[in-house]
């Protein structure tokens, strides 16, 4: 070993070597019980024939099993069998849909409330004590009010996405706003800018790293939050399809779900962390 | 008309704030007058906390005073305004825009209806003037201290204001790049005959730059304790001034009122006949009585006794 390996080779060599001490004890963990359940049998069909508590460690999916049903499924996302039987991309597809629905909404009212806020005392002081208030409320806590004034249930979940995405956005572009340098509005000052000039090209963006910090963590918050709230309205989406799969006592398709919202909740989370740093500024 | 009516005229000044305490409040400074005119550059100087800085925010008209008036032109400083640009001491500029975008930005707020190849090239004549051709697409973050004191520098002369007002500019800059941009700035001013009213903490830079050196003694209850009429010949060099006859008298003038004179004034400020208008020195009183108290002349109001070049 003489070629010295840089720090992200060291890391990348650390994450494989983890992912391969994983994989081996989740084999291990898996391994049929005795010789009762021949290794090649469905585990699905195990856990109907065998059932009970006996079983469990054996109705959990070996890697190999995993690594077809990933396969499986990932060749065919889209197809459309009937409302229990969507291919993940479908499901997925609803979901994005709910979530950015309720986070497109939430971030058309927050920004323009949180600029108000961030720019008066008075008028943050006249809303803080609903914001504190209104808070710490869990986003699920809303459902059973949206789905009585609402009706409708798709329109429900994004209602409750809606509300967890709104704080998070609205307390940190009014904690940007407020804290723009004293600097920047006395040039704006000195140079007669109009208030809608100075919204857009002083204030916003000297504030957006802020805002935006408080958009990733919104859409962190709503794809928490659209699996608990599909699970409740059910119907469609990866929440949904979580739930229908463990009906089914599908532990694979629960755990293939499991990886999909994780991935994408990833790439949804990179989306922002590169628009972050497109508005980010050194001084 | 800049003969009868000042361009700048400051009338009875003061500002106080609320007590911290909870008492009386405490006035800063009061009973600030004078006059600047047309192309005339002004230097102040005085102790920290005499109320320099909050002068010249009201001069801007992004603080008002608690008392007297700001007449500008004839018309009474009631906000900011295009007519007086400000250098700040922290150079403000926009991080997130380039050099030419943070004068373009100033350019435009001046003229918004002119297109963008005019404000483009308006821009970029002052960037040149400050010597940053070249570096109009990098960041402040990666200019150093002195080029980002030349983009406030362009940003501020861009909008061609009728008057500029400086807070301590080159403070934080180090001595080698504050003498440079000193030069450019003696420069650009002979050029296009500003009107400066510059907040300063150096002496030499006050006599290298100013027609007037305005003297604070120290708070609470600041005056303008006295004036000092700045006669060196220009064009001036930097490197020659200290070889004028009035170079020493003058600046021995001016620091002996800050290490010792400026706190004697406080004493007088609650005498009823304390001076409310300052005292006005020439450097050929000073040449006279060198050790000895000078004697001071109160010239009559409104007389310009300064040598304006061009005027
Ligand atoms: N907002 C404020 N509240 C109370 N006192 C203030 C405030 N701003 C400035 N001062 C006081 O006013 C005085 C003058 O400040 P400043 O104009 O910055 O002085 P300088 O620029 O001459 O150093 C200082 O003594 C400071 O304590
Ligand atoms: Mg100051």
């Amino acid at each position: 070993m003489k070629t010295k390996l840089s720090l992200s080779q060291k890391a990348g060599l650390l994450s494989l070597g983890l992912l391969a001490v994983i994989l081996l004890v989740w084999q291990l963990a898996t391994l049929p019980e005795a010789k009762v359940v021949a290794a090649d049998v469905d585990p699905e069909y195990a856990a109907l024939m065998g059932g009970g508590a006996a079983r469990a460690a054996s109705s959990f999916p070996t890697p190999a099993a995993m690594a077809q049903t990933l396969w499986d499924k990932l060749s065919h996302p889209f197809y459309d069998n009937g409302p229990n039987d969507k291919g993940i991309g479908i499901q997925l597809a609803y979901s994005l849909a709910r979530v950015l629905g309720g986070f497109f909404l939430a971030a058309v009212v927050a920004i323009p409330l949180g600029f108000a806020i961030g720019n008066s005392r008075m008028v943050y002081q006249a809303i803080n004590p609903y914001v504190q208030l209104l808070k710490p409320i869990s986003p699920l806590a809303w459902m059973p009010l949206a789905l009585y004034t609402i009706k409708d249930a798709s329109a429900s979940a994004i209602f409750v996405i809606f509300i967890c995405s709104l704080w998070p956005m609205l307390i940190n572009t009014a904690h940007g706003v407020a804290n723009v340098r004293k600097d920047w509005l006395d040039v704006s000052r000195t140079l007669e800018v109009n208030p809608l000039r100075k919204a857009f090209r002083v204030i916003l963006p000297a504030a957006a790293p802020t805002i935006l910090t408080g958009m990733r963590i919104s859409m962190g918050i709503a794809w928490l939050v659209i699996v608990a709230a599909e699970m409740l309205v059910g119907g469609t989406g990866i929440g949904y399809f979580v739930w229908n799969e463990w009906n089914n006592l599908s532990l694979t398709n629960v755990l293939f779900a499991i990886l999909m919202i994780g991935v994408v909740g990833m790439a949804l989370d990179s989306v922002f962390g590169v628009l972050g740093k497109r508005v980010a500024y050194q001084e | 008309m800049s003969a009868i009516h000042p361009f700048l005229q400051v009338e009875n000044l003061a500002r106080a704030y609320p007590s911290p305490t909870g008492g009386d409040a405490i006035t800063v400074f009061d009973h600030v007058n004078f006059r600047i005119h047309k192309g005339e550059f002004v230097c102040v100087t005085g102790h920290s906390g005499c109320g320099k800085s909050t002068i010249l925010n009201i001069l801007a008209g992004l603080d008002s005073a608690t008392t007297g008036n700001v007449f500008m032109d004839g018309r009474e400083v009631a906000g900011p305004s295009l007519d007086r640009g400000v250098i700040f001491q922290g150079h403000a500029l926009m991080p997130w825009l380039t050099v030419q975008e943070n004068v373009e930005f100033a350019v435009k707020s001046r003229w918004p209806s002119r297109n963008k190849q005019k404000i483009r090239a308006h821009a970029m004549r002052y960037i040149e003037l400050v010597g940053l051709k070249g570096a109009e697409h990098k960041k402040p973050s990666q200019l150093s201290g002195g080029m980002k004191q030349r983009v406030g520098i362009a940003r501020a002369f861009s909008i061609e204001p009728k008057m500029l007002l400086m807070d301590e500019p080159f403070g934080a800059l180090d001595a080698l790049t504050r003498g440079v941009i000193q030069d450019e700035l003696l420069k650009i001013c002979a050029e296009t005959q500003q009107t400066v009213f510059m907040i300063t903490h150096d002496v030499d830079e006050a006599i290298l730059l100013s027609d007037r050196i305005m003297l604070m003694s120290n708070g609470p209850h600041a005056r303008i304790a006295e004036i000092v009429n700045n006669t060196l010949p220009r064009p001036r060099e930097r490197s020659a001034i200290h070889k004028q006859v009035h170079y020493y008298p003058i600046r021995n003038h001016l620091v002996d009122f800050l290490v010792s004179r400026s706190k004697q004034f406080g004493s007088l400020r609650d005498a009823p006949d304390a001076p409310s208008s300052p005292t006005v020195f020439d450097p050929a009183d000073l040449i006279e009585s060198d050790v000895e108290p000078v004697v001071a002349h109160t010239p009559p109001v409104g007389k310009p006794h300064i040598h304006l070049v061009n005027a």
